[in-house]
């Protein structure tokens, strides 16, 4: 960057007025990154438990489930629950999102109204989708 | 930036030339991911319990060993390409980012590698042994 230190910057988050496309965006990247890491890390103890033997995945089961007479939500302890019932939004919100841009890559949506208008679908679209997903494992508890 | 001067080349600023290739695969591994993860939360909802000799017994199926592993690649290198940009994006300082991009390669790789490898395991030792 041959001396120019003061080019202009372009505007970034503090001056723009708050709207559905900007959470969106950044919940695109925020639930990214949770799912990259969190849903990466459940998924792979969860193989490697199972592939482990029988006392390994009875030991991550056990971690991971309330036991009987104890609190649980949906048979699971807080915490596991926490982090699994946020990965689920997570996913549903990430996919949502992605199918927004998937469409806007056909270069469709970017009217104002239009785009506002998918975004917040996306925002219906996952929180939706979480509470038809757990209250199919909330009716086989 | 260099604006494709030799001398700006050789210094490896502007493009990499890697750019079609890098948005091609994240919109492809993306919708792997559609298909794949959808298929995984649906078959999870659907079995009968989440016990050992079921879900081994599950895993052990050719018809879902082998999506499973499409899966784990799938999202793995999803993953690598989005975190990529992600600390691109955020982290400006050469050292911190090159070495961030080596321990995010190294994650990706190796969480595929053992997944995959659980799965393999899993589908060649017999199911509910």
């Amino acid at each position: 960057m041959a001396g120019a230190k003061n080019r202009p910057l372009s505007p970034h988050l503090t001056i723009w007025k708050w709207g559905p496309h900007m959470l969106v965006s950044i919940l695109h990247r925020a639930t990214g990154t949770a799912m990259a890491i969190g849903g990466g890390v459940m998924f792979v103890w969860w193989l490697v438990a199972a592939a482990s033997g029988k006392d390994a995945y009875a030991r991550y089961v056990d971690l991971m489930t309330a036991d009987q007479g104890h609190f649980s939500l949906a048979g699971l302890n807080l915490v596991p629950f926490i982090v699994l019932f946020g990965l689920s939004w997570s996913f549903f919100q990430h996919m949502s999102s992605g199918l927004r841009h998937f469409l806007m890559d056909t270069g469709a949506g970017f009217e104002l109204a239009t785009n506002r208008n998918w975004a917040r679908m996306t925002l219906v679209a996952s929180v939706l989708l979480t509470v038809l997903f757990w209250a199919i494992i909330w009716s086989k508890h | 930036m260099g604006t494709g001067t030799g001398i700006g080349r050789v210094r490896g600023l502007g493009s990499a030339r890697h750019g079609v290739s890098h948005w091609l695969l994240q919109r492809l591994t993306a919708c792997g991911n559609l298909l794949l993860v959808i298929w995984f939360l649906v078959s999870l909802l659907r079995l009968p319990a989440l016990d050992y000799a079921t879900v081994t017994a599950w895993i052990a199926s050719p018809l879902v060993a082998v999506p499973l592993i499409l899966l784990t690649i799938s999202v793995f290198w999803h993953l690598r390409i989005g975190l990529q940009v992600f600390i691109e994006d955020y982290v400006h300082e050469d050292g911190g980012k090159i070495a961030l991009l080596v321990l995010l390669t190294f994650y990706a790789i190796g969480g595929a590698a053992l997944a995959i490898f659980a799965i393999v395991r899993i589908a060649l030792s017999g199911a509910a042994a």
